[in-house]
């Protein structure tokens, strides 16, 4: 205390916190995000964890890490690497050690490198006290002791003790970055309302590692990251799948609709679920079934009967509910199926990201059964995609397929809050009592069947998944029949191209490279087009939200360019749509299966090089 | 309320089932029995998965959804939380409810969700042309298997007593009169009501309840439970159930001492499903085929506690829009 400490304005900063998968790194990541936000940091958050709850202790594999990007300019991904690292153990540091700016600022538990914990991480001897990591700036921080000493008093049990050591690295980089402690007080306050001494513990040890920080003379300055020029309204943070959940709740509730979940839990998509289940106050009926298979098939059941109704999950749990898609298209009725994307085939890599359900959406069951796929872009447009994805549906009866993924579902940002009032109206299609009704009769523009709920009376009818006499809905074998109601159901789909808005670009109109991309990839794709924009290079940008049908300029677009380049989180499904949507057209790839999304560097990279060409 | 006739629930759909399909008599029940049930047509919801029994829907004048193989409690449970005041019917078979639907069908009944469960047993594949199904009988030769079956078969009674069930009936289709009398006893029970009826497959398994339903037999294969009346049987009346021991046993009543007053009283309403499980597997020649309902017991239903939550959280949250949700938590101002 006392002593002159320099501050330093950084414009941007991504710090990543680091530990064992039980050492409480997710929640100390986010409160260092909520308080950032609340100060007017734009920024992006990246959660990393092992599939495991407890996987092995102190190994590589049971790493889990939360990176932050915060800054005062428009923050677009949560940063390729980080300017500060918070190691918990070596495996953290180990798992972490390629992820680090040259020279950036390494806050290391020592008390955590003993001879076990090096070997469960695979070290023989600690990478501190060799050149491993020189020219960094390494905090050897006492952190377990600290903790225990700040706590010698406590009445609380030695496991209570040694969980609240993240608090201590919390308030390190607190102090680090200039941050006031109230909002992680509060958090504490509620989060353990009936355990008055915890809550007096983990403050405790909060504010000893905030005045350690301050104390050692290690740490050469203090930064601060100045509030973002955001446009002006009222802001929260919000999450992917956070923002789908809330998105359903804003279109029932301007549809004047109930809202039915029928889900199944699966990872990355069970906070979708956790969400709307906490809102039975606003009519959510949300619906845990016994199987993914009865999730989508209650959600068709509600939709018979008039409520807008969803079904949530992630790929293996897509694939099981198929069957019932198909019948959803074939009894043309809306429902919206949300797939939170992440590493396939099978189980795969259920807490990695990925973009490799794209073709399972388009193409992914029995019989000609096309259906509308549209894909959000950030974790807050989220919101916008689950409202748009519902008006559709609604407005002409078709299943429509909505495509998130693991780093939109759990990354954060900061969200200019809308009202339900700004949103465009919707208007379900449906009959009335006393109106002549044919199931099977259409509107003549959109080509869309209207609905007659059960209660209804005297439009008593029979739906199924035989094929449909044309207009009256009948069971019809006919083969001329099958042949128009087949072009019937793919035209209604396609038609619906008219009534979206245009493709936009970011960039020039035309020009040397266009970088393609769909969905989850928004952020390090913008950046990397972005940076090299500025630097004078002739790129732009085309992210797609809209997959099927494509908008209807998306062929002009693609005309301007000598280069395209598809760019997505798989082997090419985006790339090979787009060659059987606009053959001609040369579509070049730039793909990663790795988990991971892109970073901006290397996209940049790739890009120069086709640049150069 | 308007007063309606079997008509009013005829479709004017051609019935397709073969000639002498045992499926025709349980249509014609149905449509009998829903006038007696004084609610409003356009209520009726009827939902089927696949299977000869399951194109029952498009018989019916009422709403119907004829869905996927197996997925019809799932349907049908979206349908009932959706709009809990619908009558809610599942039309199923022996493949959809116990092959390839299990897991939905013991689901449904353990969360007591209030809808009628209709399940065809005839013992065999129809419409995928004579294979054997789960409640197929030991050994029985097949397309599927024509050296004989080496699979168990599941006990109906048993599966749905075992996943909590809490109303389970027994019909045969040769029985029109029983079967509206249980579909109206059904529509009154809150909860998942569970009708077994044994239906004859003229085609692929024909006559295989013959020794239940058969002219000549059917008065001594046959035992009709009522709630409180004690369990006798027979062409002459004088045949009845007693427990002996820790097992039933069928008695004549003036022989070996036995009085009408040993025989045992049907209590459909106890909680304890041991005497109900015993009863439910009583088959031919040592016993009589128990019909009627075998339990019925009281049990709150899925629908019931869902709306009961609703109906609490929205008195006592603290917001009722969505826009109040949006602005709820952390927020902060951004000036322009």
């Amino acid at each position: 205390m006392g002593k002159t400490t320099k501050v330093v304005d950084l414009e941007k900063v991504v710090i990543k916190f680091a530990g064992d998968s039980g050492d409480g790194m997710q929640l100390t990541g986010s409160q260092f995000t909520d308080t950032s936000a609340l100060l007017g940091n734009d920024l992006a958050t990246f959660p990393d964890f092992p599939a495991e709850i407890r996987a092995p202790q102190g190994t590589v594999a049971g790493v889990s890490g939360f990176q932050i990007h915060i800054g005062r300019i428009d923050i677009n991904t949560p940063g390729d690497i980080a300017d500060v690292l918070v190691a918990m153990n070596p495996a953290a540091l180990k798992a972490n050690k390629n992820w680090i700016k040259k020279g950036g600022t390494i806050i290391v538990n020592i008390d955590s490198f003993t001879k076990k914990d090096l070997e469960k991480a695979g070290y023989e001897a600690s990478p501190l006290d060799d050149t491993s990591f020189e020219g960094f700036n390494i905090i050897q921080a006492p952190i377990t002791k600290l903790t225990r000493e700040a706590l010698k008093d406590s009445s609380l049990d030695g496991k209570s003790v040694g969980r609240s050591k993240n608090m201590f690295a919390l308030g390190i980089v607190y102090w680090m970055f200039n941050r006031p402690m109230e909002q992680t007080e509060k958090f504490l306050q509620n989060k353990f309302a009936k355990n008055p001494e915890l809550v007096a513990a983990n403050i405790k040890v909060m504010h000893a590692g905030y005045n350690f920080a301050d104390t050692i003379e290690a740490l050469p300055s203090s930064y601060t990251v100045l509030s973002a020029k955001l446009k002006a309204g009222t802001y929260r943070n919000v999450m992917g799948n956070q923002a789908i959940a809330w998105g359903f709740l804003a279109a029932a509730e301007r549809a004047n609709k109930g809202l039915f979940l029928g889900s199944y839990p699966i990872t990355p998509a069970s906070d979708i679920l956790h969400e709307l289940a906490k809102h039975k106050n606003l009519g959510v009926k949300t619906f845990q079934a016994e199987d993914e298979i009865a999730g989508i098939c209650a959600a068709i059941g509600a939709s018979f009967t008039g409520s807008l109704a969803i079904t949530t999950t992630s790929g293996p749990g897509f694939a099981l509910k198929a069957e019932a898609l198909g019948l959803a298209v074939m009894t043309e009725l809306p429902l919206v199926v949300v797939d939170v994307q992440r590493g396939g085939p099978s189980t795969g890599l259920p807490t990695k990201t990925e973009q490799s359900d794209l073709m399972q959406a388009l193409y992914g069951r029995n019989g000609e059964s096309p259906v509308i796929v549209l894909a959000s872009s950030t974790p807050a447009n989220c919101f916008d995609w689950a409202y748009m994805a519902s008006k559709i549906t609604l407005e002409h009866n078709t299943p429509v397929v909505l495509l998130s993924d693991g780093y939109l579902g759990n990354g954060a940002e900061p969200w200019r809050i809308k009202s339900i009032e700004d949103m465009s109206s919707i208007k379900p299609l449906l009959a009335a009592e006393g109106e002549e009704y044919q199931p099977y009769a259409r509107d003549k523009k959109t080509l869309a069947r209207k609905l007659a709920l059960p209660g209804t009376k005297g439009l008593e009818h029979r739906l199924g998944g035989l094929e449909k006499e044309d207009i009256t809905g009948n069971v019809s074998y006919d083969p001329e029949n099958h042949e128009k109601m087949s072009s019937i159901r793919a035209e209604k789909i396609k038609r619906i191209a008219e009534l979206i808005p245009e493709q936009e670009v970011f960039g020039r109109k035309q020009g040397d490279v266009l970088a393609v991309g769909w969905g989850g990839t928004h952020g390090s794709l913008y950046s990397a087009v972005d940076n090299l924009q500025k630097e004078g290079k002739s790129i732009s940008l085309c992210q797609f939200n809209y997959i099927n049908p494509l908008p209807k300029n998306t062929a002009d677009i693609l005309n301007n360019y000598k280069t395209i380049v598809v760019c997505e989180l798989n082997s090419g499904q985006f790339a090979n749509y787009l060659r059987i949507n606009f053959q001609g057209t040369i579509f070049n790839q730039y793909n990663k299966i790795q988990g991971f999304p892109f970073t901006t560097s290397e996209l940049e990279a790739h890009f120069k090089s086709l640049l150069k060409k | 309320m308007e007063h309606l006739t079997n008509k009013d629930f005829t479709s004017d759909q051609e019935v397709r089932w073969c000639p002498g399909c045992g499926d025709y008599t349980i249509l014609r029940a149905m449509q009998k029995a829903l006038p007696q049930l004084e609610k409003r047509k356009e209520d009726f919801v009827f939902i089927s998965g696949i299977g000869c029994s399951s194109r029952f829907p498009y018989y019916m004048n009422t709403y119907g959804f004829h869905t996927i193989h197996g997925r019809a409690p799932a349907l049908a449970t979206g349908v009932k939380l959706a709009n809990p005041n619908l009558s809610v019917w599942q039309i199923t078979g022996d493949g959809d409810a116990l092959a390839i639907g299990g897991n939905h069908f013991i689901h449904a009944l353990r969360r007591n969700i209030d809808i009628n469960i209709l399940l065809f047993n005839n013992e065999i594949y129809g419409l995928t042309k004579g294979q054997f199904s789960p409640t197929s009988q030991k050994g029985i030769k097949t397309k599927s298997n024509p050296h004989g079956t080496t699979d168990e078969p599941f006990s109906i009674s048993d599966l749905s007593i075992g996943a909590q069930g809490s109303f389970f009936a027994r019909s045969v289709d040769t029985n029109p009169k029983l079967m509206q009398q249980l579909f109206i006893e059904a529509e009154g029970y809150r909860g998942t009501s569970l009708i077994e009826i044994l239906q004859n497959c003229v085609i692929f398994n024909d006559k295989t309840f013959a020794s239940i339903t058969a002219k000549e037999v059917k008065q001594d294969a046959q035992l009709f439970l009522e709630d409180g009346k004690p369990m006798i049987f027979g062409a002459e009346g004088n045949k009845g159930i007693v427990l002996n021991g820790f097992k039933l046993e069928a008695v004549k009543i003036g022989e070996n001492g036995i009085t009408e007053k040993d025989i045992l009283v049907h209590d459909a309403k106890e909680e304890d499903p041991t005497l109900h499980t015993m009863l439910a597997r009583m088959r031919p020649p040592e016993f009589p085929v128990a019909l009627g309902i075998i339990r019925k017991v009281s049990r709150p239903t899925f629908n019931s506690g869902m709306l009961a939550q609703l109906e609490y959280e929205k008195q006592n949250a603290k917001f009722k829009t969505v826009d109040e949700l949006l602005k709820s938590g952390e927020t902060w101002e951004v000036e322009g």
